[in-house]
């Protein structure tokens, strides 16, 4: 997914061979991770695809199944990840993910702590911004979940950005071998007051802590253990609007020309009172907010280890 | 480990350094001040002409004093923390707070020290705490005042008498909050949230090649040269004759190793021969030897930007306060480094984008009809590559979107906007903040698909 190594940039012109991982996409949401398989088949509702048609076509590209439906090829990225992704957890999305990012003020060459892993959502977006030289170390007390987010990361080629371990961080800390050397810390557990001493331990001086949560209740307790060795605490809900945009004919309203026709080319009825009749419509593209959003996945507390 | 640190600096660049670039929050950002440390290097706080040495080599994060006319480091003691809690939380239980307003008549006469008084005082070398705890005995409505309104008073009378400076890292976050939340035109009202989003959905990585239309004076060249932590590009592209303005990139603390991945070039050299490839290839090896040679003329560095730097205000020390006249004459010393960003891309590697393609593409220009600059420079993305486009206008990005469906030239079209809110926590009291920013601008986001001759 990222080129850690640099003789191998400009992937993206790299054409599709055999053992890639590429998302399929049918429509904005609808997409679907593949692993390109010379002998495989893909069958969705467009009809049946040849990965063995795919190969050697260049990322990008619309490709054709035996009944003449299409999909595109698309290279991976953590933000097309984050879309395909199998849910074991609630995951993080890309709003809350790109503001801890930013917040954490993750680099190049950082070491991140990391608990819970979950579904690994946010951690592949941690390993794109450590890469190449820095490391995300994420901890999961769920044995299996931790092993299928290592999966995912063998997957996607991040393996050497990022351990996975099986760790119990609430009930025993970031192990001590960390202590001190960690630039950010970033906790999604149920009482993450819990585990903010031990935090505070790993995390290098003016180093910064991201605390997610979904309900007030934890954030009240994690802020009030926050401010036994943080500062600058700070707690933030971050959401997307989307728009949806569309080519639509509006009525000109024209005095002018008062009586009436039935001939306009657009659908809309004559009015009743014929006062102002439609006289040409002109097309323009509008936009406007969908009907529907997520409303809120959680709140994100910031805190900076005080310097002493 | 090194690659967000100075050259000079072996701490990760968490400790200030001579010539290092800070941001100082005066007063929980009453005021923000990037400056440049050295030693004669002042800064005027109230009416005091303060010596930024006390700063050098100290550890970003730290909190200093104005004690008299110096700033002395002061250490945070947890003691006053623990007290003012307790007083505040009371076993955690909602306050059982009897005092109220019901008295309080806002007469003007409370107070009984006059300024002449406080004037006497720091003739006798009285120190600013000790003014706010004699201007605290000698208010008549301090102690009817509730806990909360006691605090607020004591914060309000330190900002005056004791003002605090607080060493901050000028990192693409605190830079963005700093010109967002103080002078939001300069960086087309982007706010940090968008500029977050921004960099995500155009999957800015180490080892890439990013296209960057940066109109908001450098921010996002600044912040995606960060993110690639001196590896790949960021080619900073221009319309016409004349590079935009990248003062903000001076501020971050960038090694060469990163000022050398900061790159200029004009769009139309690399749109030029870019119809047939092919042919075209020979021509441009041979235009390259010749610049390459003119190039080498040029001494690196030193004189090839002065005009870059006459473009920037003032002297090194930008005061994003209100009380901008105020500087004018601070004598900073710059450092003098042999790389700066922002040099001509070499022609070898505009070719090799001419070959590969851009790994992704990012425009802020703010001012601009986006629709024909992405029309032209989408192109020269590879297959397959991302891009997002940061707008304060919602209407560029519809015309835009939904010319780039007609034309089938990408995929997951999406346009958003960020919307950002924060909290105060405390006991019993957490409620979103008063005062929120209501816009942070819309972006439009996608991925590039092969045209339909591939």
């Amino acid at each position: 997914m990222l080129a850690i190594d640099p003789a191998k940039k400009l992937s993206f012109n790299r054409l599709i061979s055999n053992g890639d991982l590429v998302i399929v996409y049918e429509r904005h949401d609808n997409m679907k991770a593949v692993t390109v398989s010379e002998g495989s088949v893909l069958q969705n509702r467009f009809g049946v695809f040849k990965h063995s048609e795919w190969i050697g076509k260049p990322f990008g590209s619309k490709v054709f199944s035996n009944k003449g439906g299409f999909v595109y090829l698309l290279a991976p990225t953590p933000e097309l990840w984050t879309l395909v992704l199998s849910h074991r957890t609630q995951i993080l999305y890309i709003a809350d993910i790109s503001f801890v990012i930013m917040y954490l003020e993750v680099v190049p060459g950082c070491l991140v702590l990391e608990s819970g892993t979950g579904s690994g959502s946010l951690t592949t977006s941690l390993a794109r911004a450590v890469a190449p030289m820095g490391h995300v170390h994420t901890f999961d007390f769920h044995e299996q979940r931790a092993g299928s987010a290592r999966d995912d990361f063998e997957r996607t080629g991040l393996s050497s950005l990022i351990s996975v371990r099986v760790r119990d961080i609430q009930g025993e800390g970031f192990p001590s071998e960390f202590a001190g050397l960690a630039d950010a810390v970033f906790l999604d557990l149920p009482q993450p007051w819990l585990a903010i001493p031990s935090a505070a331990k790993m995390l290098k001086q003016d180093g910064t802590l991201c605390s997610f949560s979904p309900c007030v209740e934890q954030v009240q307790r994690s802020c009030e253990t926050l401010q036994n060795c943080f500062t600058d605490i700070r707690t933030f809900e971050v959401l997307l609007r989307t728009y949806e945009v569309k080519e639509g004919k509006m009525e000109n309203l024209n005095g002018d020309n008062n009586d009436s026709n039935g001939s306009l080319p657009c659908k809309r009825r004559q009015r009743s009172d014929g006062s102002y009749a439609p006289d040409t419509s002109v097309s323009s593209v509008m936009a406007r907010p969908c009907g529907e959003a997520r409303g809120h996945t959680g709140y994100l507390t910031f805190a900076r280890l005080k310097c002493l | 480990m090194s690659s967000s640190a100075n050259g000079n600096n072996s701490n990760n660049g968490r400790v200030t350094w001579e010539g290092c670039s800070v941001l100082l929050d005066i007063n929980d950002g009453d005021r923000l001040v990037f400056a440049r440390l050295s030693p004669a290097a002042k800064l005027k706080i109230g009416n005091k002409n303060c010596s930024l040495q006390p700063l050098i080599g100290t550890p970003f994060g730290s909190l200093f004093e104005l004690d008299g006319t110096s700033l002395s480091p002061l250490i945070p003691s947890p003691q006053a923390d623990a007290t003012n809690n307790e007083e505040i939380k009371e076993d955690g239980q909602p306050n059982a707070e009897s005092r109220d307003n019901r008295e309080l008549v806002d007469n003007n006469t409370a107070q009984t020290l006059t300024g002449e008084d406080i004037e006497a005082m720091r003739r006798q070398g009285a120190g600013g705490n000790e003014i706010i705890e004699a201007l605290i005995a000698n208010s008549a409505t301090y102690d009817k005042k509730t806990a909360f309104s006691q605090e607020k008073y004591r914060r309000k009378k330190q900002k005056k008498y004791a003002p605090k400076v607080l060493l901050r890292r000028p990192v693409a976050r605190s830079i963005c909050e700093a010109y967002f939340k103080k002078y939001p035109s300069k960086i087309g009202f982007l706010r940090v949230d968008t500029l977050s989003l921004l960099l995500s959905m155009a999957n800015v990585s180490a080892n890439s090649d990013i296209l960057v239309v940066d109109m908001i004076s450098g921010l996002l060249t600044g912040a995606v040269a960060e993110r690639l932590g001196g590896t790949g590009f960021v080619c900073n592209s221009y319309l016409g004759q004349s590079p935009y303005s990248m003062d903000i990139v001076r501020i971050f603390n960038f090694s060469d190793e990163i000022c050398k991945r900061i790159v200029r070039c004009p769009i139309a050299d690399l749109l030029s021969s870019k119809e047939s490839p092919e042919q075209t290839l020979q021509v441009a090896d041979v235009n390259d030897a010749c610049n390459v040679e003119s190039q080498s003329n040029d001494p690196m560095g030193a004189t090839a930007n002065t005009d870059e730097i006459s473009h920037s205000p003032g002297n090194g020390i930008s005061d994003l306060g209100t009380e901008n006249a105020e500087n004018e004459n601070i004598p900073v010393i710059r450092a003098c480094k042999a790389t700066k960003a922002g040099e001509k891309a070499p022609q070898e590697t505009i070719d090799s984008w001419k070959e590969n393609g851009f790994s992704s593409l990012l425009i802020a220009a703010p001012e601009m009809d986006i629709w024909p600059l992405v029309r032209d420079v989408l192109p020269l993305l590879s297959n397959s590559a991302p891009f997002a486009i940061y707008h304060q206008y919602l209407q560029p990005l519809a015309t835009c979107m939904h010319n780039l469906q007609l034309a089938k030239m990408a995929i997951g079209l999406q346009i958003s906007e960020p919307w950002l809110r924060e909290y105060q926590v405390l006991p019993s009291r957490t409620h979103p903040s008063m005062q929120m920013s209501a816009f942070g601008g819309y972006i439009l986001t996608g991925t590039k698909i092969c045209s339909s001759s591939c």
